[in-house]
C-alpha cells in the first residue's frame, strides 16, 4: 500500500500558529513526496516555516527516512537520507572522532532541515553556514523529477535550496563533509561581561583564537549594563587534555505539562536572567566541557516550549551590520527592552561572511536572537517596530525563527529575494511547493 | 551474533537490525525490493555491522523465493544461527473489509507464507542442531477484537504456530521466540491515534534482543501490553461486543 495522507494539525516549536493540513509519514521519501507541497523534519523552526499553506496541502514528515547511505572514512564525506537527526549523527559519529561541520543550538533537527534553514552555529565566523560544507543534494522538484544538484550541476537550484526553506524542491538526500575532531570533548572558557561594548569586543577578540564563540545577554538589563551577559568560547579538546572516555549520554528531563500563563511574568524572567548572570560568580571559568552542555544546553529539557504556556511563543533573530560604536545592536536592544520585550534567552553572535545559500540568513555583523511569549494584541506591533529598525540599520531576519514579519518588511530587508523567486518560478511555475510562511512572506498564493 | 533478518528495511525490523549492527554483528538481509535492500545494507554497515552485510531477494508473497534466499544466507554466513522475521503486511479493518483482494494478501502473507518461511528455517536450524527463530506476531492475535478482526486472525494463527514450535522442538535445540508488539510508533501505525502505552521501535528492539539472547518463548513489547492483553482476554463476550478496543 502506498503511504496514505491523513488530516492533522501542525505547529512549529513556538506552538503558534497552528494550521490544519494533510500529513504523510513514511520511510519512503521518494514515494511520499510525489505531489506534496512541503517537507518537514523535527519541526524545530519556531513559526510557520514547516506549516501547510492550506488544509488541502500535504506535508511530508521526513523523520522516518533516516538511513545513512555512504561514508568515506578518509574524506569524511557522508551521504544520508534527509530525515536523519543530528542527535543520531552525534550518537553514531562523535565517539569515532567525527562531528558535523556546523551545528545549531539543538540536536533535534534533521539533515534536511539543516539544509533548508542553512543553519549556522558557534563557528560561523570561521566555517560559515552548513551549506558551505554540503557537496550535493538529491531533490524532488515540483514537476516530479528527481534531480541531483551541486555546485557543478544545476548550481542555481543548489544554491537556492541552501537556506531555501524547502521551497525549491523536496530534499531527499544530503551529501556533506563531516569533520575530524581530536577528541569528543570541548575545552571551554566563559567570561562574565559587563555591557554591550565589552560583549562585542569580547566576541571580536575571541574570534581570532577560538573556533567557537557565542554570547548570552541579559535582556532585562538596561542603561549602563545594557547588553551584559556571559561570553562563551570553545574548541575541541586535544586527546591529552580530554578524559579518556567518551562523553556519557546525558540524562534528559521532560517538562511534564503546559505551564499556566502567569508563570511567565516580568518577575520570573528577571529572576531567571539575574540568576543566570550571577551564577557565573567568577569573572572567568575554564575547563573541559561535555559537548552536549556546550552545544545544546537547552536539549536537556525535553518539550521546554511548554514553559511558554498555551499562547505559545516566538523567537526574533536578526543580524545587524557591524559599526564602530555598536550603534545598531545598541539601538536594537534599547528598543527591545524599552518596548516591553522580555526574554528568557537572548543569544548574541558575530557572523562571518555571507555564504552561497541564495537566501541564507547570516551576513557580516552581529546576530541577536531572543525568545518571547506571543501576546495576541501586542506581538505583531512589537515585531513590526523591530523590523522597521532592522530595515533602517540594513540588517535582516532569520526565516526559520519568524512568525510575524510582514511581506513588505521582508522585501525591504532582502535584496536577494527577486533572484530567489526567479529560481523558484523556473523550477515550479505552477507554485506547487509552498508553506504557510511562503504565503505570508513571499507572495505565494493559495 | 550471526543473524538473518527478514524485514530490516522498515519499522521495528530496522530498529532491531541497527541495534545488532552497532554491536558489530554479522547480518544477512532478506527483502523484496532490490534498492531498499542495498540502501539498508549500506546503512547497517556504516553503523558498525561486520562488512559486508549480505543480502538476498525474498518476497513474503512468493514462497518460491524462500528456499533460495535462505540457501544464500546459509552459504554466506556459514550456517544459520538466528533468524528474525519482522516482515508482514498490515491494513486497517476498514481497508481490509473494503478490499477483499488486499485482505487475501494480508492473510496470506501474515499467516500462510510466514509459516512456510519459518518451516524452511526450522528444517535448516534443526539440521544444524538448533538455533533461534524470532518471529513478530502481534497482540492483535490475542483476542478477536473489532479493529483487528482480519489482521488479528492471521496473527492469532501465527502465534499458535510459534507456540507449537516451542513445545515440539525446544528439546531439539530450536528456540522459538514469539514477539507480540502492542501499538508501536512505526510506519505501519502512522496516522492511527496512539493509545496509552504506545512504544518506540528502539525500545522494542532492545527488549526483543534480550529475548532473542535468552530464548524467551513469548515477549510482549512494550511490556505493559502483557497486562493490557491479560485484562482483555479475561473480559466476557458481552463486554467485548460493547467496547471498541
Amino acid at each position: 500500500m502506498p503511504p496514505e495522507a491523513y488530516h492533522t494539525s501542525f505547529s512549529g516549536w513556538g506552538r503558534y500558529p497552528v494550521a490544519e493540513g494533510l500529513e504523510i509519514k513514511s520511510e519512503d521519501l521518494v514515494r511520499s513526496t510525489a505531489g506534496a507541497a512541503l517537507c518537514r523534519g523535527l519541526a524545530r523552526s519556531y513559526g510557520d516555516s514547516s506549516l501547510p499553506a492550506c488544509a488541502n496541502d500535504t506535508v511530508v514528515d521526513t523523520t522516518m527516512a533516516d538511513r545513512l547511505l555512504a561514508f568515506d572514512q578518509d574524506s569524511g564525506l557522508l551521504r544520508a537520507e534527509a530525515g536523519v537527526s543530528l542527535l543520531e549523527l552525534n550518537r553514531l559519529f562523535l565517539r569515532g572522532g567525527w562531528f558535523v561541520p556546523v551545528s545549531p543550538g539543538t540536536q533535534f533537527v534533521t539533515l534536511g532541515g539543516m539544509v533548508a534553514s542553512d543553519i549556522h552555529g558557534k563557528n560561523h565566523h570561521v566555517d560559515g553556514c552548513f551549506g558551505e560544507h554540503v557537496r550535493s543534494l538529491r531533490l524532488r522538484v515540483a514537476d516530479g523529477r528527481i534531480i541531483e544538484c551541486s555546485d557543478e550541476q544545476e548550481q542555481e537550484l543548489f544554491r537556492a535550496t541552501l537556506g531555501g526553506m524547502g521551497l525549491t524542491g523536496h530534499i531527499l538526500e544530503v551529501e556533506f563533509r563531516m569533520r575530524r575532531i581530536p577528541s569528543p570533548w570541548i575545552r571551554g572558557e566563559s567570561h562574565r561581561i559587563a555591557n554591550l561594548d565589552a560583549m562585542v569586543a569580547g566576541l571580536k577578540e575571541a574570534a581570532g583564537a577560538w573556533p567557537m564563540t557565542v554570547g548570552w545577554v541579559d535582556c532585562l538589563a538596561r542603561g549602563e549594563s545594557l547588553g551584559r551577559g556571559i561570553l562563551m568560547k570553545g574548541c575541541w579538546a586535544e586527546p591529552d587534555e580530554a578524559p579518556g572516555t567518551p562523553p556519557p549520554t546525558k540524562r534528559r528531563f521532560r517538562v511534564p505539562f503546559q505551564f499556566p500563563g502567569f508563570a511567565l511574568c516580568r518577575a520570573s524572567m528577571k529572576a531567571f536572567n539575574l540568576l543566570y548572570y550571577y551564577k557565573h560568580i567568577q569573572r572567568e571559568k575554564r575547563g573541559i566541557v561535555h559537548p552536549d552542555a556546550f552545544f545544546y544546553p537547552l536539549d536537556m529539557l525535553d518539550d521546554w516550549n511548554l514553559i511558554y504556556g498555551r499562547r505559545g511563543f516566538t523567537q526574533y533573530q536578526c543580524v545587524l551590520p557591524h559599526a564602530e560604536d555598536n550603534g545598531p545592536a545598541r539601538r536594537f536592544l534599547d528598543l527591545f527592552t524599552s518596548g516591553g520585550g522580555m526574554a528568557f534567552l537572548c543569544v548574541i553572535k558575530d557572523c562571518g561572511p555571507e555564504g552561497k545559500g541564495m537566501l541564507s540568513f547570516p551576513r557580516p555583523g552581529i546576530s541577536i536572537a531572543m525568545d518571547f511569549p506571543v501576546h495576541r494584541e501586542k506581538t505583531q506591533g512589537f515585531v513590526d517596530r523591530l523590523n522597521e529598525l532592522v530595515i533602517a540599520e540594513g540588517g535582516r531576519i532569520y526565516l526559520t525563527k519568524d512568525t510575524f514579519t510582514r511581506e513588505e518588511h521582508f522585501r525591504a530587508m532582502e535584496s536577494r529575494l527577486d533572484a530567489f523567486n526567479a529560481v523558484r518560478r523556473k523550477w515550479d511555475p505552477q507554485g506547487k511547493l509552498r508553506s504557510a510562511q511562503s504565503v505570508r512572506l513571499l507572495g505565494d498564493t493559495i | 551474533m550471526k543473524a538473518v533478518v527478514m524485514g530490516a528495511t522498515k519499522g521495528m525490523g530496522r530498529a532491531l537490525a541497527r541495534l545488532l549492527a552497532e554491536r558489530g554483528d554479522r547480518l544477512f538481509l532478506l527483502e523484496h525490493l532490490p534498492e531498499e535492500l542495498e540502501r539498508t545494507a549500506g546503512d547497517l554497515e556504516i553503523r558498525g555491522a561486520e562488512r559486508p552485510v549480505g543480502t538476498a531477494l525474498c518476497d513474503l508473497l512468493k514462497p518460491e523465493t524462500f528456499a533460495p534466499a535462505l540457501d544464500a544466507a546459509e552459504r554466506e554466513l556459514g550456517g544459520l544461527e538466528t533468524v528474525i522475521v519482522t516482515a508482514g503486511l498490515f491494513g486497517t479493518q476498514e481497508q481490509l473489509e473494503r478490499d477483499p483482494q488486499f485482505a487475501a494478501q494480508v492473510l496470506l502473507a501474515d499467516f500462510t507464507n510466514t509459516v512456510l518461511f519459518c518451516e524452511e528455517v526450522r528444517k535448516r536450524l534443526l539440521a544444524r542442531g538448533g538455533g533461534t527463530l524470532c518471529v513478530f506476531s502481534s497482540v492483535a492475535g490475542e483476542r478477536g477484537r473489532k479493529p483487528v478482526v482480519l489482521y488479528g486472525s492471521a496473527k492469532a494463527g501465527l502465534s499458535r504456530y510459534m507456540e507449537g514450535l516451542d513445545h515440539k522442538f525446544r528439546a531439539a535445540g530450536l528456540r522459538a521466540v514469539c514477539v507480540k508488539p502492542g501499538f508501536v510508533k512505526t510506519g505501519m501505525t502512522v496516522g492511527l491515534k496512539p493509545p496509552p502505552f504506545a512504544g518506540e521501535p528502539q525500545d522494542v528492539a532492545r527488549r526483543v534482543l534480550r529475548a532473542v539472547e535468552r530464548g524467551t518463548p513469548e515477549v510482549y513489547v512494550p511490556p505493559m501490553w502483557r497486562w493490557v492483553m491479560c485484562a482483555i482476554r479475561s473480559l466476557p463476550r458481552f463486554a467485548m461486543r460493547r467496547i471498541g478496543f
